[in-house]
């Protein structure tokens, strides 16, 4: 039957029908729809892990027992499950073992720009590389046949514009292998250095077998043009720019695996062009390829390592014309993300701003708290880096330092990697104060539970842990909870915590607004007649105020009456 | 046939992944190739979202670049601003009166700039403005915008009733059928 789906989707659907049967994930645009949709099939077991590292972990021991397992992560999250990568790598499998990373080119949702390849070529692991749904699915099912037969995990590389774009593809039947047995084998499995020493020659044999599938696969296709003045060979959403912009005018290489490269069949192509050019996003990973052969090839003084690429873009670097549309001539005002009407972090950052601390943050949805008017947040890197950052903030000031500094983190990701940096915290004695932000859901990817919810990622109830609890057991004697809506009771909690010469960590707990068993009071009304005019309440950056001559206005399609403002409001204009 | 492109813009929650999900829905039942890209992760909070639908015989590139756009349909009116650079030269403007002020005019950093309609009128020749969230609350909810902006897209493609309410009902969830058919209709007949 033919459906649309998602990139993310359908690799979903590929994975279910290749008789994938565990999948261990941790959340992260844009990848986070694949987890997600394969949760939905009922045989297979499914779950948000922690953090990548323990889903990559999880995947491997379920490969090892004999079932075809898979874990998916965006790009920076394959930096957290980069030790385990390495060593599985040398072990590789029983059942296939799949690894999903979404790059993000553009930072539609990143903190960073990195181009996942290089991962395949240093950790020496093929990754398959789809340009459109159809694809995705296909190669799911394909990589279990290369992770099965040459005996290494596969990596399934998607990009923002693979993942989250729907085109058409033909579903079929699930087809479940036999649990293969498993067999103690240390000389596999256990990597220590006798035994890893044996391991390496065979990765290196492996990548040459590789090499040699890459030069005879039809995922790697030549497709034929009428004018040899240019051949260009890409990959990813890069083929279909050159397909929108160039149809069959040029011979393209469509690669679909872009690690390992096949060598004669590059070179091939080159002999039957005049000019080589590679088009693909982020960095120089084919065109260097190219270059190691001793080709003469042109890219990236072509087309940008920053960012997303296009047709227009393709098409004008080639020689082509491109007749954009006329832009109005005044200017249009940027149109940010915000936090949203009654988001529980936006009183929390207002307190913090009042207080004039020094903020160091994390990666989720509260990373607006970094934006006007609010302003409240000094550093944002990585997951975790809030906790551990304040750590060495604080040991490298003195005490005035250390009681004007917080970290703010959210519930997902104190679990993911907030947590170590609190242990290190409470072992090595920094006076350091550490919020978490609990909102009782992972945020920002689009409310996946996690291990502090109670729910599973397939909407059952499971175990919840209790935040206070972990903090108190790893350390921590001053833990205390505040309502982040009651500001007075935040200001207070904030002030006496970074008084006290000792760790503390403070829960700012309230459920995110959106989530859809909150209930709300609903609008407030604002009174014009009482209204100074004085702005109070447009210091919290909320969506839902406006000032329109002067008078406060109060958006009701946005408002959730959350009650925020109107503790800014000295003249009672807003209830 | 040649590709056709629709940019579906708005602001992140205004429900622009639920139109895209329609007409694709739509097009793939009517034998086409289709296409459509989203956004998804931080835009949805608040900020400026794109959708691009493209369908024809065969369709390759997932987004629609500047000057390709056969019609933007726009949920808000700076978001239409924003993108008349994606227009084709004959192209079509369908926008929702509605203004939603971004924070950077909230804050008082920048200004929403004034008679928009009209200067957008100025500049493409098919602009055709309505009050999607009047029309959305007469249909009895604020949320149906985007149903009352199916409908005057309606008007300018060559589907059939069946088609369109078969997309509606397969798009949203049953208890709200009646009230995003309702909004459909009043997007679809009511004047400009």
């Amino acid at each position: 039957m033919k459906t649309l789906m998602l990139g993310n989707e359908a690799v979903a659907r590929g994975l279910y029908e290749a008789g994938c049967s565990f999948v261990s994930s941790y959340p992260g645009t844009p990848s986070t729809e694949i987890t997600e949709c394969v949760a939905k099939y009922d045989e297979v077991y499914a779950e948000w892990a922690p953090n990548e590292k323990v889903a990559l972990e999880s995947a491997f021991g379920a490969s090892v027992r004999g079932k075809r397992s898979f874990c998916a992560m965006k790009h920076v999250g394959l930096n957290v499950a980069a030790d385990p990568l390495f060593t599985i790598s040398y072990t590789g499998v029983n059942a296939g073992l799949l690894i999903g990373v979404a790059d993000d080119a553009g930072m539609h949702s990143s903190q960073n720009e990195q181009d996942s390849r290089h991962y395949a070529r240093a950790a020496k692991v093929p990754m398959l590389e789809p340009s459109d749904s159809a694809e995705a699915l296909a190669f799911a099912k394909l990589a279990y046949e290369l992770s099965e037969e040459y005996d290494t995990p596969v990596f399934i590389k998607m990009c923002t514009r693979v993942s989250h774009s729907q085109s058409v593809v033909e579903t079929g039947e699930r087809v479940l292998p036999a649990q293969k047995p498993y067999e103690k084998n240390p000389g596999k499995y256990i990597m220590m250095p006798a035994n890893a020493k044996k391991r390496h020659p065979a990765v290196e044999e492996r990548t040459k077998a590789l090499t040699a599938w890459a030069e005879k696969t039809e995922i790697n296709r030549i497709e034929p043009g009428q004018d040899q003045s240019v051949g260009i060979i890409t990959s990813s959403t890069c083929y279909q720019y050159v397909k929108e912009a160039f149809g069959d005018t040029y011979p393209v290489l469509k690669l679909g695996m872009i690690w390992p490269m096949p060598v004669q069949k590059i070179k091939d192509f080159a002999s039957t062009v005049e000019k080589l050019v590679v088009v693909e996003e982020l960095d120089a990973f084919i065109e260097t390829h190219c270059k190691n052969l001793g080709l003469a090839v042109t890219g990236k003084e072509l087309f940008t390592e920053i960012g997303e690429l296009g047709q227009n873009l393709v098409k004008e670097k080639l020689g082509g014309t491109v007749r954009t549309g006329e832009a109005l001539s005044e200017e249009i005002p940027a149109r940010p993300p915000v936090m949203c009407a009654g988001c529980p972090h936006r009183s929390l950052f207002y307190v913090l701003k009042k207080l004039n601390l020094t903020v160091l943050g994390d990666i989720g949805c509260y990373t607006l708290g970094a934006v006007a008017p609010l302003n409240a947040i000094d550093t944002t890197i990585c997951m975790g880096a809030s906790v551990s950052g304040l750590h060495g903030f604080v040991k490298a000031g003195d005490e005035e330092n250390a009681a004007r500094t917080v970290a703010v983190i959210g519930d997902s990701t104190f679990i993911h990697s907030g947590v170590t940096g609190l242990i290190n915290i409470a072992y090595n004695e920094s006076n350091s104060t550490v919020i978490i932000l609990d909102n009782s859901i992972t945020g920002m990817t689009g409310h996946q539970q996690n291990p502090t919810t109670g729910y599973n990622l397939k909407g059952d109830p499971c175990t919840k842990i209790d935040l206070e609890s972990l903090c108190r057991a790893v350390g921590i004697q001053r833990v205390r909870v505040v309502d982040p809506y009651d500001m007075d009771a935040c200001q207070t909690a904030i002030q006496e915590e970074l008084a006290v010469a000792e760790p503390s960590v403070i829960i700012s707990r309230r459920p995110c607004a959106l989530l859809k068993y909150v209930k709300h009071p609903g609008p407030i009304c604002s009174d014009p007649e009482k209204c100074k005019g004085c702005k109070a309440c447009m210091k919290i950056g909320c969506p839902a105020i406006s000032m329109v001559d002067g008078k406060v206005k109060i958006d009701t399609t946005l408002c959730v009456g959350c009650g925020v403002c109107e503790q800014l409001c000295k003249f009672g204009a807003l209830g | 046939m040649e590709t056709k492109n629709i940019m579906i813009v708005g602001v992140g929650g205004q429900g622009t992944l639920l139109a895209s999900k329609l007409l694709g829905r739509l097009l793939l039942t009517k034998g086409f190739d289709v296409k459509v890209s989203e956004v998804h992760g931080m835009s949805q909070r608040g900020g400026s979202v794109v959708t691009y639908v493209r369908w024809g015989d065969k369709v390759c590139s997932p987004i629609i670049d500047k000057g390709q756009a056969d019609c933007i349909l726009s949920f808000e009116l700076l978001e239409a601003a924003r993108y008349t650079e994606y227009l084709k030269p004959d192209g079509r403007i369908i926008v929702n009166s509605q203004q939603i002020n971004p924070m950077p005019v909230i804050a008082g950093a920048a200004v929403y700039p004034e008679k928009l309609e009209e200067k957008l009128s100025a500049l493409a020749g098919n602009v055709d403005v309505l009050d999607a969230l009047s029309l959305a609350e007469k249909a009895g909810s604020s949320k149906a915008v985007n149903l009352v902006l199916m409908g005057r897209l309606a008007k300018h493609f060559d589907f059939t009733d069946e088609e369109w309410m078969d997309a509606i009902e397969h798009s949203v969830p049953p208890k709200f059928l009646e009230l995003n058919k309702k909004a459909f209709e009043l997007g679809r007949c009511e004047n400009t």
